[in-house]
């Protein structure tokens, strides 16, 4: 989602982004800063934020094992998404058989999701 | 929001520390049994501790809801060899275990788990897993037992890996814990095992630990303690930016347990043994990509005409139907699965596999890249339970893969998974995921060793037991942790009924104290740990890899020693998440050394534990086809010999049935 620039933004001196980036990202109109997510992640990626209510600030993205646990502690779906750094999700690809179209995780234009839940 | 750089450049301002900081204050906590690490084993190994009656702590380094290398889920249950539908008796599975390694293997505990295997996943199924089929979605399968509703996996004639849905099976577990009484301190990075009068090789009574929230000190007295940790990770491969979501195991995963241990003076064996390091994390997302291994057994791969691979038996014979690939053939007793501990298996203990000389078919143009796993080759039932069931339980698919996949439009039943493009040799082995030729050669993991213990789960350190799948020697996969903790905290809960107060060595206590808050008094500009890590894994890598002989493994040693006086001991936390990482940089520093003095005493190499000493080339010579025990006696090492059958052996009785009626 791009947000709006102001030409006149002031640039600081930062340490380079981390990499992975962010492991995961939390959608402000849906999280209320429970830090349930935060309670329950085994390596602290994520801290709370100082303002009450707000969402968690990621702060140790490269500790990340990416288990989905945060997500699935979360009350409130779709505030909180596990996201595969770029060089995974660009690994995962998968080719229609009857089209021959070749889809990736992370496309521009993906295909409708797929609704059927796991088994259990 | 959600980034620190996003918080920074919109407020202007650092964010504090969130939680109250105190270095200073020293909290007690008194116990009966302690146990350190709350992972699946360590939670089962509380949770029948406390059933018996006395009071049980358990330190855990994150949060003992969802963490460990069995937090996120598991599919599938080895050695449930006493479950009503298994043709396999534990006699048979343990003896194909230890032959398989040549002997190789703790007999005694391989035995411990194939007879109480099955019992323990009955008492996950009452906390609330799911172990059977009960909405009857596999009806009419051939993997399912329509009486019992059980699911069979990889071998469908013998039955004793079976299907489960655990992804939540962490998350029952800590609640029947809490239900039980278990008082559980997360959080806690353990730094020492107490001995009784500070002295090194007595009686353990406790462990200290620093809380990576608030940097407060905990000493813990316990009249008996269990070990549950985890492997040694980062101790031979440091590149988190790297691994990522390829990780195994989580970033705890420092050898705490072990550091611990050899610290205080327990014994060892095979810390020498180690291989070619395919699972560290190098290739991609586990079960991201197609394949055809482990969980995906049974998986048509197809090359980019849609040309089908052959699917072949232990001995190279090429199977005929998609039925085969889950039967044993002739000539074997039944198949063993991948993941449980055994680096190796004899043909007639072999899974069906895809042809192994696939990597020389594609170069020869037999075969056209890229590769896919084509699973709407299959029947319903198979798809479903490969991509729907296994995937969607497996440790670190239910979210990452299964919700992610389907979420951006994979459809098992219309689509073909590519498998990675990768250098030939790479399809040698199934599991295309793991990409072996992603990981160089020079990064190899330990493997096999761990504590030795004796029939009760017991070190030579009279109160120290073990329960945990990859620390304790003869351990294996997930459900080996849950069932060696569940014995190893009956008898730690029996041994700490009779046992004797402890008390703490106060001298021994404020020496752990002031080691572990060294960092945080240092120059806030020095060394960090992940730079400190870094470098003891190129150490482990450069002196004690594949190849080694006695003067690398001494220049190793000395280096690991110097790092302890120099950027290590000058290194700097700024808050206790750091510090607790340092913290775990001295425990791998530790493990290191133990691989090392383990490796400097096998003065012979060994084909089994891949283990090559330039200086004595001849393997596998006769006169070493021994354990040597290792320990530490006043810091110095101290090493014996034991046969490989020692578990059969006085003071031992000479059948595993009697030692388990004797034992258990």
């Amino acid at each position: 989602m791009e947000r709006e620039m102001k030409m006149s933004e002031k640039s600081y001196i930062l340490p380079n982004p981390p990499t992975p980036n962010k492991a995961v990202e939390f959608n402000p109109d849906i999280c209320i800063g429970c830090n349930l997510c935060v309670d329950v992640c085994p390596t602290d990626v994520m801290l709370p934020n100082p303002e009450k209510g707000k969402e968690p600030i990621v702060v140790y993205p490269e500790e990340c094992w990416y288990c989905g646990g945060c997500v699935e502690e979360c009350p409130r779906p779709g505030a909180i998404t596990m996201l595969h750094p770029t060089q995974q999700r660009i690994s995962m690809n998968w080719k229609r058989k009857d089209t021959g179209e070749y889809y990736r995780l992370g496309m521009k234009n993906p295909p409708p999701p797929n609704t059927r839940p796991p088994s259990g | 929001m959600s980034t620190w750089h996003e918080y920074i450049q919109a407020t202007g301002k650092l964010p504090e520390w969130p939680y109250p900081v105190d270095y200073n204050k020293v909290n007690e906590v008194v116990t009966d049994v302690l146990v350190v690490g709350g992972g699946v084993a360590g939670l089962q190994a509380a949770i029948n501790a406390a059933k018996k009656g006395v009071k049980v702590a358990v330190a855990e380094r994150g949060h003992a809801k969802r963490s460990g290398a069995g937090g996120a889920g598991v599919d599938h249950w080895h050695g449930a060899v006493t479950n009503p539908c298994s043709k396999v008796t534990p006699e048979e599975y343990t003896q194909g275990c230890y032959d398989s390694m040549a002997g190789w293997t703790g007999g005694h505990v391989r035995y411990i788990i194939t007879r109480e295997s099955w019992d323990t996943l009955l008492e996950c199924e009452k906390m609330g897993v799911q172990i059977r089929d009960v909405n009857d979605e596999f009806k009419g399968a051939n993997f399912r037992d329509d009486e019992t509703k059980l699911m069979f996996a990889y071998d469908y004639r013998s039955r004793h890996m079976l299907r489960i849905w655990g992804y939540n099976i962490k998350v029952r577990v800590y609640e029947e814990a809490r239900r039980v009484g278990v008082d559980i301190f997360n959080r806690m990075m353990v730094t020492s095992l107490l001995n009784e009068g500070g002295r090194q090789g007595n009686r353990i009574i406790g462990a200290t630990a620093v809380d990576t929230h608030t940097g407060e000190f905990y000493v813990f007295r316990s009249k008996a303690t269990i070990i549950a940790t985890g492997g040694a990770g980062r101790l031979t491969l440091f590149s988190p930016e790297m691994t990522a979501s390829g990780a195994m195991s989580d970033m705890n995963n420092a050898g705490v347990g072990q550091a611990i241990g050899w610290n205080a003076g327990a014994e060892f064996v095979c810390m020498e043994a180690s291989g070619p390091g395919r699972l560290t994390g190098l290739g991609y997302a586990p079960y991201s990509m197609g394949n055809a291994g482990n969980t995906f057994h049974g998986t048509p791969i197809v090359d980019a005409d849609g040309k089908e691979v052959p699917w072949v038996d232990p001995f190279g014979r090429e199977l005929n139907t998609v039925e085969d690939r889950f039967i044993p053939q002739d000539g074997q007793q039944f198949s063993l699965g991948i993941g449980i501990g055994i680096s190796r298996t004899n043909k007639e203990f072999g899974l069906n596999d895809i042809t192994p000389d696939l990597p020389e078919r594609i170069e020869k143009g037999e075969f056209k890249l890229p590769l896919y796993a084509d699973l709407t080759r299959l029947p319903e039932h198979e798809r479903r339970v490969i991509f729907g069931m296994m995937v969607g339980n497996e440790g670190k698919t239910r979210i990452p893969i299964y919700n992610t996949m389907t979420r951006a439009g994979f459809d098992p039943d219309k689509d073909m998974f590519q498998a990675p493009v990768m250098p030939l040799e790479g399809y040698f082995n199934s599991n295309y995921w793991s990409a072996a030729p992603n990981t160089p050669s020079v990064v190899r993991m330990l493997g096999g060793g761990g504590f030795l213990v004796d029939w009760n789960l017991m070190t030579n350190l009279e109160g120290l037991y073990i329960g945990a799948g990859s620390t304790l020697f003869g351990g294996g996969c997930h459900g080996e942790s849950h069932t060696t903790g569940r014995y190893a905290g009956r008898h730690a809960a029996e041994y700490a009924r009779t046992a004797q107060e402890p008390v703490a060595d106060r001298q021994q206590v404020e020496a752990e104290r002031t080691r572990a808050y060294t960092a945080v008094k240092q120059n806030k500009g020095n060394n960090g740990w992940k730079e400190i890590n870094a470098a003891i894994a190129r150490i482990m890598r450069d002196y004690c890899g594949r190849h080694k002989n006695e003067m690398t493994l001494n220049l190793g040693l000395r280096l690991l020693n110097e790092l302890k006086t120099t950027e290590l001991s000058s290194a700097y936390a700024s808050n206790p998440h750091e510090l607790g990482r340092l913290l775990e940089c001295q425990a791998l520093v530790s493990v290191g050394e133990l691989a090392i003095k383990s490796s400097l005493e096998r003065k012979a190499s060994n084909s089994i534990l891949d283990f090559h000493r330039l200086d004595y080339p001849d393997m596998d010579p006769s006169g070493w086809n021994k354990l040597l025990p290792i320990r530490q006696e006043e810091n110095k090492v101290v090493v014996r010999e034991l046969p490989l059958d020692f578990h059969l052996k006085a003071p031992y009785a000479a059948s595993y049935e009697e030692n388990y009626q004797r034992y258990a």
